[in-house]
Protein backbone atom coordinates (compact mmCIF):
# COMPACT_ATOMS: atom_id res chain seq x y z
CA UNK A 1 0.00 0.00 0.00
CA UNK A 2 1.37 3.36 -1.02
CA UNK A 3 2.13 5.80 1.70
CA UNK A 4 1.91 9.47 1.02
CA UNK A 5 2.89 12.49 3.00
CA UNK A 6 -0.42 13.79 4.30
CA UNK A 7 -1.24 17.25 5.54
CA UNK A 8 -3.90 17.77 8.20
CA UNK A 9 -5.62 21.14 8.38
CA UNK A 10 -8.37 22.39 10.69
CA UNK A 11 -11.48 23.45 8.75
CA UNK A 12 -13.48 25.17 11.47
CA UNK A 13 -14.10 23.40 14.76
CA UNK A 14 -16.14 20.58 13.34
CA UNK A 15 -14.11 19.54 10.32
CA UNK A 16 -10.61 18.44 9.39
CA UNK A 17 -9.17 18.48 5.89
CA UNK A 18 -6.64 15.81 4.95
CA UNK A 19 -4.61 16.57 1.86
CA UNK A 20 -2.54 14.28 -0.34
CA UNK A 21 0.07 15.62 -2.80
CA UNK A 22 -1.55 17.89 -5.36
CA UNK A 23 -1.90 15.39 -8.18
CA UNK A 24 -4.77 13.80 -10.06
CA UNK A 25 -3.79 10.16 -9.76
CA UNK A 26 -5.48 6.82 -9.32
CA UNK A 27 -3.05 5.70 -6.66
CA UNK A 28 -3.81 8.79 -4.56
CA UNK A 29 -7.55 8.34 -5.07
CA UNK A 30 -7.33 4.69 -4.04
CA UNK A 31 -5.33 5.61 -0.96
CA UNK A 32 -7.97 8.21 -0.04
CA UNK A 33 -10.79 5.70 -0.41
CA UNK A 34 -8.92 3.10 1.61
CA UNK A 35 -8.20 5.61 4.39
CA UNK A 36 -11.82 6.76 4.32
CA UNK A 37 -12.90 3.21 4.97
CA UNK A 38 -10.47 2.78 7.87
CA UNK A 39 -11.61 6.06 9.45
CA UNK A 40 -15.27 5.13 9.11
CA UNK A 41 -14.67 1.84 10.89
CA UNK A 42 -13.35 3.76 13.87
CA UNK A 43 -15.58 6.82 13.66
CA UNK A 44 -18.86 5.66 12.10
CA UNK A 45 -20.61 8.94 12.91
CA UNK A 46 -18.30 11.14 10.87
CA UNK A 47 -19.23 12.33 7.41
CA UNK A 48 -16.34 11.89 4.99
CA UNK A 49 -16.11 13.68 1.67
CA UNK A 50 -13.41 12.47 -0.72
CA UNK A 51 -12.42 14.56 -3.74
CA UNK A 52 -9.32 14.35 -5.99
CA UNK A 53 -6.44 14.77 -3.50
CA UNK A 54 -8.37 15.41 -0.31
CA UNK A 55 -10.58 13.82 2.28
CA UNK A 56 -12.67 16.03 4.55
CA UNK A 57 -13.97 14.79 7.89
CA UNK A 58 -17.07 16.51 9.16
CA UNK A 59 -18.58 16.06 12.57
CA UNK A 60 -21.82 17.30 14.10
CA UNK A 61 -19.98 18.18 17.28
CA UNK A 62 -16.69 19.97 17.90
CA UNK A 63 -13.52 17.98 17.29
CA UNK A 64 -10.29 18.30 19.20
CA UNK A 65 -7.93 18.95 16.32
CA UNK A 66 -4.68 17.80 17.85
CA UNK A 67 -5.90 14.61 19.48
CA UNK A 68 -8.00 13.76 16.43
CA UNK A 69 -5.10 14.22 14.02
CA UNK A 70 -2.85 12.16 16.31
CA UNK A 71 -5.26 9.31 16.12
CA UNK A 72 -5.71 9.75 12.36
CA UNK A 73 -1.93 9.63 11.88
CA UNK A 74 -1.78 6.42 13.87
CA UNK A 75 -4.61 4.95 11.80
CA UNK A 76 -2.88 5.89 8.57
CA UNK A 77 0.39 4.31 9.70
CA UNK A 78 -1.32 1.20 11.01
CA UNK A 79 -1.01 -0.51 7.64
CA UNK A 80 -4.43 -1.90 8.19
CA UNK A 81 -5.46 -4.08 5.29
CA UNK A 82 -8.84 -3.14 4.01
CA UNK A 83 -10.26 -4.16 0.69
CA UNK A 84 -10.80 -1.26 -1.67
CA UNK A 85 -14.54 -1.74 -1.14
CA UNK A 86 -16.77 -3.09 -3.86
CA UNK A 87 -15.68 -0.67 -6.54
CA UNK A 88 -17.92 -0.75 -9.54
CA UNK A 89 -17.79 -0.06 -13.23
CA UNK A 90 -21.06 1.50 -14.34
CA UNK A 91 -22.24 1.28 -17.94
CA UNK A 92 -24.23 4.37 -18.74
CA UNK A 93 -26.30 4.70 -21.94
CA UNK A 94 -26.02 8.00 -23.79
CA UNK A 95 -28.04 9.08 -26.81
CA UNK A 96 -25.87 11.32 -28.99
CA UNK A 97 -28.78 12.28 -31.27
CA UNK A 98 -28.66 15.92 -32.38
CA UNK A 99 -31.96 16.52 -30.61
CA UNK A 100 -30.13 16.05 -27.31
CA UNK A 101 -26.59 16.90 -28.39
CA UNK A 102 -27.45 20.51 -29.07
CA UNK A 103 -23.79 21.55 -29.30
CA UNK A 104 -22.58 18.50 -31.24
CA UNK A 105 -22.53 20.20 -34.66
CA UNK A 106 -20.76 23.28 -33.37
CA UNK A 107 -18.35 21.08 -31.44
CA UNK A 108 -17.69 18.96 -34.52
CA UNK A 109 -16.98 22.05 -36.65
CA UNK A 110 -14.70 23.59 -34.04
CA UNK A 111 -12.78 20.33 -33.63
CA UNK A 112 -12.80 19.47 -37.35
CA UNK A 113 -13.89 16.03 -36.28
CA UNK A 114 -16.88 13.99 -37.41
CA UNK A 115 -19.74 13.41 -34.98
CA UNK A 116 -19.14 9.67 -35.33
CA UNK A 117 -15.52 10.17 -34.24
CA UNK A 118 -16.61 12.29 -31.27
CA UNK A 119 -18.98 9.55 -30.14
CA UNK A 120 -16.31 6.93 -30.67
CA UNK A 121 -13.79 8.88 -28.59
CA UNK A 122 -16.29 9.71 -25.85
CA UNK A 123 -17.46 6.13 -25.40
CA UNK A 124 -13.97 4.64 -25.55
CA UNK A 125 -12.42 5.38 -22.14
CA UNK A 126 -13.18 4.02 -18.73
CA UNK A 127 -13.61 7.17 -16.68
CA UNK A 128 -12.79 7.50 -12.99
CA UNK A 129 -15.04 9.38 -10.55
CA UNK A 130 -12.74 11.76 -8.68
CA UNK A 131 -15.43 13.68 -6.84
CA UNK A 132 -19.19 14.10 -6.50
CA UNK A 133 -20.42 17.63 -5.94
CA UNK A 134 -21.71 20.81 -7.58
CA UNK A 135 -25.18 19.17 -7.75
CA UNK A 136 -26.46 16.08 -5.96
CA UNK A 137 -25.02 13.17 -7.93
CA UNK A 138 -22.83 15.26 -10.24
CA UNK A 139 -19.69 13.22 -10.99
CA UNK A 140 -16.34 14.83 -11.69
CA UNK A 141 -14.88 12.38 -14.18
CA UNK A 142 -11.24 11.97 -15.09
CA UNK A 143 -10.09 10.37 -18.32
CA UNK A 144 -11.54 12.49 -21.14
CA UNK A 145 -9.36 11.99 -24.26
CA UNK A 146 -7.31 15.09 -24.98
CA UNK A 147 -8.75 15.32 -28.48
CA UNK A 148 -12.12 16.12 -26.89
CA UNK A 149 -10.92 18.83 -24.50
CA UNK A 150 -12.85 21.97 -25.32
CA UNK A 151 -13.43 25.24 -23.45
CA UNK A 152 -16.73 25.90 -21.74
CA UNK A 153 -19.23 28.01 -23.60
CA UNK A 154 -18.75 31.77 -23.26
CA UNK A 155 -22.26 32.23 -22.00
CA UNK A 156 -23.63 29.62 -19.64
CA UNK A 157 -27.16 28.38 -20.38
CA UNK A 158 -29.83 28.90 -17.75
CA UNK A 159 -31.52 25.56 -18.28
CA UNK A 160 -29.71 22.41 -19.17
CA UNK A 161 -32.07 19.41 -19.15
CA UNK A 162 -31.64 16.56 -16.71
CA UNK A 163 -29.40 13.81 -18.05
CA UNK A 164 -27.48 16.10 -20.42
CA UNK A 165 -23.96 14.89 -21.15
CA UNK A 166 -21.44 17.63 -21.61
CA UNK A 167 -17.81 18.53 -22.08
CA UNK A 168 -16.24 21.47 -20.24
CA UNK A 169 -12.51 21.99 -20.50
CA UNK A 170 -10.81 18.70 -19.63
CA UNK A 171 -13.91 17.30 -18.01
CA UNK A 172 -16.97 15.41 -19.06
CA UNK A 173 -20.04 14.55 -17.07
CA UNK A 174 -23.78 14.10 -16.78
CA UNK A 175 -26.11 16.77 -15.35
CA UNK A 176 -28.11 14.76 -12.78
CA UNK A 177 -30.88 17.35 -12.74
CA UNK A 178 -31.92 20.41 -14.68
CA UNK A 179 -29.53 23.22 -13.90
CA UNK A 180 -27.70 26.19 -15.35
CA UNK A 181 -24.39 25.28 -16.91
CA UNK A 182 -21.66 26.24 -19.34
CA UNK A 183 -20.62 22.89 -20.77
CA UNK A 184 -20.96 21.86 -24.41
CA UNK A 185 -23.87 19.45 -24.55
CA UNK A 186 -23.19 16.41 -26.73
CA UNK A 187 -25.92 13.98 -25.67
CA UNK A 188 -28.35 12.80 -23.03
CA UNK A 189 -28.50 9.86 -20.69
CA UNK A 190 -31.94 8.52 -19.75
CA UNK A 191 -30.73 7.04 -16.45
CA UNK A 192 -31.08 8.75 -13.10
CA UNK A 193 -27.70 8.85 -11.40
CA UNK A 194 -29.34 10.49 -8.43
CA UNK A 195 -32.82 9.67 -7.17
CA UNK A 196 -33.83 11.13 -3.81
CA UNK A 197 -36.72 8.66 -3.59
CA UNK A 198 -34.28 5.80 -3.10
CA UNK A 199 -32.92 5.05 0.35
CA UNK A 200 -29.49 5.16 -1.21
CA UNK A 201 -30.11 8.09 -3.56
CA UNK A 202 -26.93 7.66 -5.52
CA UNK A 203 -25.36 4.27 -6.08
CA UNK A 204 -22.16 5.59 -7.57
CA UNK A 205 -19.26 6.44 -5.30
CA UNK A 206 -16.06 8.38 -5.67
CA UNK A 207 -13.49 5.88 -6.97
CA UNK A 208 -16.00 4.00 -9.12
CA UNK A 209 -15.60 3.86 -12.91
CA UNK A 210 -17.91 4.91 -15.69
CA UNK A 211 -18.19 3.75 -19.27
CA UNK A 212 -20.61 5.41 -21.67
CA UNK A 213 -22.24 3.48 -24.50
CA UNK A 214 -24.14 4.95 -27.40
CA UNK A 215 -27.87 4.24 -27.79
CA UNK A 216 -30.29 5.38 -30.49
CA UNK A 217 -33.37 7.50 -29.88
CA UNK A 218 -35.91 4.65 -29.58
CA UNK A 219 -33.67 2.98 -26.98
CA UNK A 220 -33.36 6.29 -25.11
CA UNK A 221 -37.15 6.52 -25.04
CA UNK A 222 -37.51 2.93 -23.90
CA UNK A 223 -34.94 3.32 -21.12
CA UNK A 224 -36.60 6.57 -20.00
CA UNK A 225 -39.85 4.64 -19.51
CA UNK A 226 -38.05 1.76 -17.81
CA UNK A 227 -36.37 4.22 -15.45
CA UNK A 228 -39.70 5.90 -14.64
CA UNK A 229 -41.30 2.56 -13.82
CA UNK A 230 -38.29 1.40 -11.85
CA UNK A 231 -37.49 -1.62 -13.99
CA UNK A 232 -34.26 -0.34 -15.51
CA UNK A 233 -31.09 -1.43 -13.80
CA UNK A 234 -27.71 -0.10 -14.74
CA UNK A 235 -25.26 -2.70 -15.89
CA UNK A 236 -22.45 -2.78 -13.39
CA UNK A 237 -19.33 -4.79 -13.00
CA UNK A 238 -17.52 -5.38 -9.73
CA UNK A 239 -13.92 -4.35 -10.11
CA UNK A 240 -11.15 -6.46 -8.67
CA UNK A 241 -9.35 -5.00 -5.76
CA UNK A 242 -6.02 -4.30 -7.36
CA UNK A 243 -3.82 -2.97 -4.63
CA UNK A 244 -2.15 0.00 -6.12
CA UNK B 1 -52.98 22.14 9.67
CA UNK B 2 -52.20 25.74 8.82
CA UNK B 3 -53.40 27.22 5.55
CA UNK B 4 -51.17 29.71 3.77
CA UNK B 5 -53.15 32.72 2.54
CA UNK B 6 -50.10 34.62 1.37
CA UNK B 7 -46.68 32.97 1.36
CA UNK B 8 -44.34 35.96 1.85
CA UNK B 9 -41.30 36.49 -0.33
CA UNK B 10 -39.35 33.34 0.39
CA UNK B 11 -40.66 31.02 3.07
CA UNK B 12 -39.39 27.47 3.46
CA UNK B 13 -39.69 24.53 5.85
CA UNK B 14 -36.37 23.84 7.58
CA UNK B 15 -35.18 21.52 10.28
CA UNK B 16 -31.68 20.68 11.54
CA UNK B 17 -30.63 19.68 8.03
CA UNK B 18 -29.70 16.69 5.96
CA UNK B 19 -26.60 14.88 7.14
CA UNK B 20 -24.74 11.92 5.72
CA UNK B 21 -25.15 12.59 2.00
CA UNK B 22 -22.46 15.15 1.36
CA UNK B 23 -20.25 12.58 -0.35
CA UNK B 24 -23.08 12.34 -2.90
CA UNK B 25 -23.22 16.07 -3.38
CA UNK B 26 -26.32 16.74 -1.26
CA UNK B 27 -26.19 20.07 0.60
CA UNK B 28 -26.83 20.09 4.33
CA UNK B 29 -29.66 22.68 4.20
CA UNK B 30 -31.51 23.35 7.47
CA UNK B 31 -32.02 26.52 9.54
CA UNK B 32 -29.86 29.37 8.22
CA UNK B 33 -29.90 30.86 11.71
CA UNK B 34 -29.71 27.70 13.80
CA UNK B 35 -29.83 29.57 17.09
CA UNK B 36 -33.18 31.17 16.31
CA UNK B 37 -34.59 28.02 14.70
CA UNK B 38 -33.77 25.95 17.77
CA UNK B 39 -35.04 28.61 20.16
CA UNK B 40 -38.40 28.68 18.37
CA UNK B 41 -38.69 24.93 18.82
CA UNK B 42 -37.78 24.96 22.48
CA UNK B 43 -40.35 27.69 23.21
CA UNK B 44 -43.16 25.44 22.01
CA UNK B 45 -41.83 22.24 23.59
CA UNK B 46 -40.48 20.69 20.40
CA UNK B 47 -37.16 18.90 20.08
CA UNK B 48 -34.75 21.57 18.79
CA UNK B 49 -34.31 19.68 15.51
CA UNK B 50 -38.02 19.85 14.54
CA UNK B 51 -39.20 21.46 11.31
CA UNK B 52 -40.12 25.16 11.46
CA UNK B 53 -40.94 27.83 8.89
CA UNK B 54 -38.06 30.04 7.84
CA UNK B 55 -39.32 33.40 6.56
CA UNK B 56 -37.10 35.70 4.57
CA UNK B 57 -37.58 39.48 4.60
CA UNK B 58 -41.37 39.28 4.80
CA UNK B 59 -43.59 36.81 6.53
CA UNK B 60 -46.66 34.98 5.29
CA UNK B 61 -50.29 35.36 6.22
CA UNK B 62 -51.89 32.18 7.43
CA UNK B 63 -54.96 30.79 9.11
CA UNK B 64 -54.86 28.08 11.76
CA UNK B 65 -57.18 25.19 11.05
CA UNK B 66 -56.81 23.72 14.53
CA UNK B 67 -55.89 24.85 18.05
CA UNK B 68 -52.19 25.02 18.76
CA UNK B 69 -49.20 26.77 20.21
CA UNK B 70 -46.63 28.70 18.19
CA UNK B 71 -43.62 30.96 18.70
CA UNK B 72 -41.67 33.34 16.47
CA UNK B 73 -37.95 34.05 16.78
CA UNK B 74 -35.18 35.67 14.77
CA UNK B 75 -35.83 38.80 12.70
CA UNK B 76 -38.55 41.17 13.86
CA UNK B 77 -41.25 41.26 11.20
CA UNK B 78 -44.06 42.97 13.13
CA UNK B 79 -46.19 39.86 13.66
CA UNK B 80 -49.93 40.27 14.33
CA UNK B 81 -52.33 37.65 15.65
CA UNK B 82 -55.92 38.48 14.66
CA UNK B 83 -54.75 42.04 14.10
CA UNK B 84 -53.09 42.46 17.53
CA UNK B 85 -49.34 43.06 17.77
CA UNK B 86 -47.48 40.13 19.28
CA UNK B 87 -43.84 39.69 20.25
CA UNK B 88 -41.02 37.46 19.22
CA UNK B 89 -39.49 34.94 21.59
CA UNK B 90 -42.56 33.74 23.41
CA UNK B 91 -45.17 31.06 22.90
CA UNK B 92 -48.79 31.92 22.01
CA UNK B 93 -51.86 29.76 22.05
CA UNK B 94 -54.10 29.89 19.00
CA UNK B 95 -57.62 28.70 18.29
CA UNK B 96 -58.97 27.32 15.06
CA UNK B 97 -59.67 30.21 12.73
CA UNK B 98 -57.03 32.57 14.15
CA UNK B 99 -55.05 34.51 11.58
CA UNK B 100 -51.32 35.23 11.84
CA UNK B 101 -49.86 37.94 9.69
CA UNK B 102 -46.54 39.74 9.41
CA UNK B 103 -45.78 43.37 8.65
CA UNK B 104 -42.73 45.54 8.31
CA UNK B 105 -39.23 44.12 8.71
CA UNK B 106 -37.74 45.96 11.71
CA UNK B 107 -34.44 44.20 12.28
CA UNK B 108 -32.69 41.07 11.03
CA UNK B 109 -33.62 39.21 7.84
CA UNK B 110 -34.94 35.75 8.74
CA UNK B 111 -37.72 34.84 11.15
CA UNK B 112 -38.61 31.40 12.42
CA UNK B 113 -42.07 30.14 13.24
CA UNK B 114 -42.31 26.96 15.26
CA UNK B 115 -45.56 25.19 16.02
CA UNK B 116 -46.00 22.68 18.83
CA UNK B 117 -45.71 19.29 17.12
CA UNK B 118 -43.55 20.67 14.32
CA UNK B 119 -44.40 20.82 10.63
CA UNK B 120 -44.70 17.33 9.21
CA UNK B 121 -44.11 17.98 5.53
CA UNK B 122 -42.36 15.26 3.49
CA UNK B 123 -39.20 13.78 4.93
CA UNK B 124 -36.59 13.01 2.30
CA UNK B 125 -33.18 11.55 3.17
CA UNK B 126 -33.87 12.01 6.87
CA UNK B 127 -34.77 15.68 6.74
CA UNK B 128 -37.78 17.86 6.05
CA UNK B 129 -35.63 20.80 4.93
CA UNK B 130 -36.76 22.09 1.58
CA UNK B 131 -34.16 21.90 -1.13
CA UNK B 132 -35.27 21.32 -4.69
CA UNK B 133 -35.17 18.72 -6.22
CA UNK B 134 -34.42 16.66 -3.12
CA UNK B 135 -37.81 17.84 -1.88
CA UNK B 136 -40.61 18.67 -4.27
CA UNK B 137 -40.96 22.34 -3.28
CA UNK B 138 -38.46 25.20 -3.29
CA UNK B 139 -40.51 27.61 -1.21
CA UNK B 140 -43.99 28.02 0.18
CA UNK B 141 -46.73 28.46 -2.44
CA UNK B 142 -49.98 30.32 -1.90
CA UNK B 143 -52.81 28.14 -0.64
CA UNK B 144 -50.45 25.46 0.67
CA UNK B 145 -51.67 23.51 3.68
CA UNK B 146 -48.92 22.93 6.20
CA UNK B 147 -49.40 19.69 8.14
CA UNK B 148 -48.69 19.84 11.87
CA UNK B 149 -47.60 16.88 14.02
CA UNK B 150 -48.80 15.69 17.42
CA UNK B 151 -47.64 17.88 20.30
CA UNK B 152 -44.47 16.57 21.90
CA UNK B 153 -45.41 17.82 25.36
CA UNK B 154 -47.46 20.47 27.06
CA UNK B 155 -45.66 23.77 27.07
CA UNK B 156 -45.98 26.82 29.18
CA UNK B 157 -47.26 29.70 27.09
CA UNK B 158 -46.32 32.10 29.84
CA UNK B 159 -42.68 31.33 29.36
CA UNK B 160 -41.04 34.23 27.61
CA UNK B 161 -37.53 34.29 26.39
CA UNK B 162 -36.72 37.96 26.85
CA UNK B 163 -33.36 38.24 25.27
CA UNK B 164 -32.48 37.85 21.67
CA UNK B 165 -29.86 35.17 21.38
CA UNK B 166 -28.32 37.09 18.53
CA UNK B 167 -27.12 40.67 18.67
CA UNK B 168 -28.51 41.86 15.35
CA UNK B 169 -26.42 45.04 15.47
CA UNK B 170 -23.16 43.15 15.70
CA UNK B 171 -21.36 43.08 12.37
CA UNK B 172 -18.24 41.15 13.33
CA UNK B 173 -18.18 37.65 11.92
CA UNK B 174 -15.95 35.35 13.93
CA UNK B 175 -13.85 33.26 11.58
CA UNK B 176 -11.23 30.57 11.72
CA UNK B 177 -8.54 30.65 9.08
CA UNK B 178 -9.44 28.30 6.25
CA UNK B 179 -7.31 25.59 4.64
CA UNK B 180 -5.88 27.95 1.99
CA UNK B 181 -5.45 31.05 4.18
CA UNK B 182 -1.68 30.60 4.37
CA UNK B 183 -1.41 30.56 0.57
CA UNK B 184 -2.64 34.13 0.10
CA UNK B 185 -0.33 37.12 0.49
CA UNK B 186 0.19 39.14 3.67
CA UNK B 187 -1.41 42.10 1.87
CA UNK B 188 -4.51 40.08 1.09
CA UNK B 189 -4.68 38.81 4.66
CA UNK B 190 -4.56 42.38 5.92
CA UNK B 191 -7.24 43.46 3.49
CA UNK B 192 -9.46 40.70 4.81
CA UNK B 193 -8.89 41.38 8.49
CA UNK B 194 -8.97 45.19 8.32
CA UNK B 195 -11.57 45.68 5.62
CA UNK B 196 -15.24 46.44 5.94
CA UNK B 197 -17.37 44.56 3.46
CA UNK B 198 -20.99 44.80 2.45
CA UNK B 199 -23.50 42.13 1.50
CA UNK B 200 -24.12 42.05 -2.27
CA UNK B 201 -27.61 41.62 -3.68
CA UNK B 202 -26.57 38.09 -4.58
CA UNK B 203 -27.40 36.63 -1.20
CA UNK B 204 -29.58 33.61 -0.58
CA UNK B 205 -29.63 30.24 1.13
CA UNK B 206 -26.78 29.03 -1.08
CA UNK B 207 -24.30 31.83 -0.60
CA UNK B 208 -23.70 35.43 0.38
CA UNK B 209 -21.51 37.37 -2.02
CA UNK B 210 -19.75 40.53 -0.85
CA UNK B 211 -19.50 43.72 -2.89
CA UNK B 212 -15.89 44.63 -2.18
CA UNK B 213 -12.95 42.79 -3.72
CA UNK B 214 -9.45 42.25 -2.42
CA UNK B 215 -6.33 41.81 -4.59
CA UNK B 216 -6.73 39.12 -7.27
CA UNK B 217 -4.75 35.87 -7.19
CA UNK B 218 -3.92 32.95 -9.44
CA UNK B 219 -3.97 30.17 -6.89
CA UNK B 220 -5.73 27.04 -7.98
CA UNK B 221 -6.78 24.04 -5.97
CA UNK B 222 -8.24 20.73 -7.01
CA UNK B 223 -11.96 20.51 -6.31
CA UNK B 224 -12.39 19.76 -2.62
CA UNK B 225 -15.07 19.79 0.07
CA UNK B 226 -16.74 22.99 1.22
CA UNK B 227 -19.00 23.61 4.19
CA UNK B 228 -21.66 26.10 5.19
CA UNK B 229 -19.66 29.08 6.42
CA UNK B 230 -16.71 28.54 4.09
CA UNK B 231 -15.42 31.83 2.66
CA UNK B 232 -14.17 31.33 -0.90
CA UNK B 233 -11.87 33.74 -2.70
CA UNK B 234 -12.34 33.92 -6.47
CA UNK B 235 -9.36 34.67 -8.74
CA UNK B 236 -10.73 38.21 -9.23
CA UNK B 237 -10.60 38.80 -5.48
CA UNK B 238 -14.33 38.45 -4.82
CA UNK B 239 -15.54 36.84 -1.61
CA UNK B 240 -18.29 34.24 -1.55
CA UNK B 241 -19.54 32.99 1.80
CA UNK B 242 -21.22 29.62 1.42
CA UNK B 243 -24.44 29.06 3.34
CA UNK B 244 -26.67 26.09 4.15
CA UNK B 245 -27.82 25.15 0.63
CA UNK B 246 -24.34 25.56 -0.88
CA UNK B 247 -22.79 22.94 -3.09
CA UNK B 248 -20.65 20.45 -1.20
CA UNK B 249 -17.46 20.88 -3.22
CA UNK B 250 -15.69 23.82 -4.78
CA UNK B 251 -12.53 24.83 -6.58
CA UNK B 252 -11.81 28.24 -5.05
CA UNK B 253 -9.36 28.73 -2.17
CA UNK B 254 -11.11 28.47 1.21
CA UNK B 255 -9.65 31.33 3.17
CA UNK B 256 -11.95 31.50 6.19
CA UNK B 257 -14.45 29.31 7.95
CA UNK B 258 -17.20 31.12 9.85
CA UNK B 259 -17.96 29.94 13.36
CA UNK B 260 -21.42 28.39 13.77
CA UNK B 261 -22.58 31.57 15.54
CA UNK B 262 -21.24 33.75 12.73
CA UNK B 263 -23.30 31.79 10.19
CA UNK B 264 -26.42 32.60 12.26
CA UNK B 265 -25.45 36.26 12.45
CA UNK B 266 -24.78 36.49 8.71
CA UNK B 267 -28.14 34.82 8.00
CA UNK B 268 -29.71 37.90 9.63
CA UNK B 269 -27.90 40.32 7.27
CA UNK B 270 -29.38 41.63 4.06
CA UNK B 271 -28.21 43.43 0.92
CA UNK B 272 -26.04 46.42 1.79
CA UNK B 273 -25.40 45.47 5.42
CA UNK B 274 -21.79 45.86 6.49
CA UNK B 275 -19.73 43.08 7.98
CA UNK B 276 -16.12 42.52 8.96
CA UNK B 277 -14.08 39.46 9.86
CA UNK B 278 -12.65 38.81 13.29
CA UNK B 279 -10.15 36.01 13.46
CA UNK B 280 -10.43 33.50 16.28
CA UNK B 281 -8.45 30.34 16.90
CA UNK B 282 -9.61 26.74 16.95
Amino acid sequence: MDKFKLEYKPFGRRAILIQWPRLISESILNDIIRFKKIILEHYPKLELVPAYNSLTLMSRTNLNFSSMTDSLRTLYRSNMKVPLRERKLWHIPVCYDLEFGIDLEEFSNAKKMSIERIIELHTEPIYTIYAIGFLPGFMYLGGLPEALHHPRRGKPRLHIPQGSVGIGGEQTGVYPQESPGGWNIIGNSPVKIFNPKNENPCGVNVGDKIKFYSVDKPTHELVTIQVETGIFHLKTLELDDQSS
Amino acid sequence: MIKVLNPGIYTTVQDQGRFGYRDKGVPVSGFMDTISGQLANSLVGNPIRAAVLEMTMTGPEMIFDEDGVFAITGALMSPKLNGEDISNNRAYEVKKGDVLKFGRLVIGFRSYLAIAGGFTTEKVLNSRSWYFPITSLTHLPKGYELPVGEKYKECDTDSIHHENEIDFDDNRLKVFTGPEYDLISKDQQEQLLNGIFSVAKENNRMAYQLNESIFPHNLSILTSATRPGTVQLTPAGKLIILMKDAQTTGGYPRIFQLSDEAICLLAQKKTGDEICFERISI
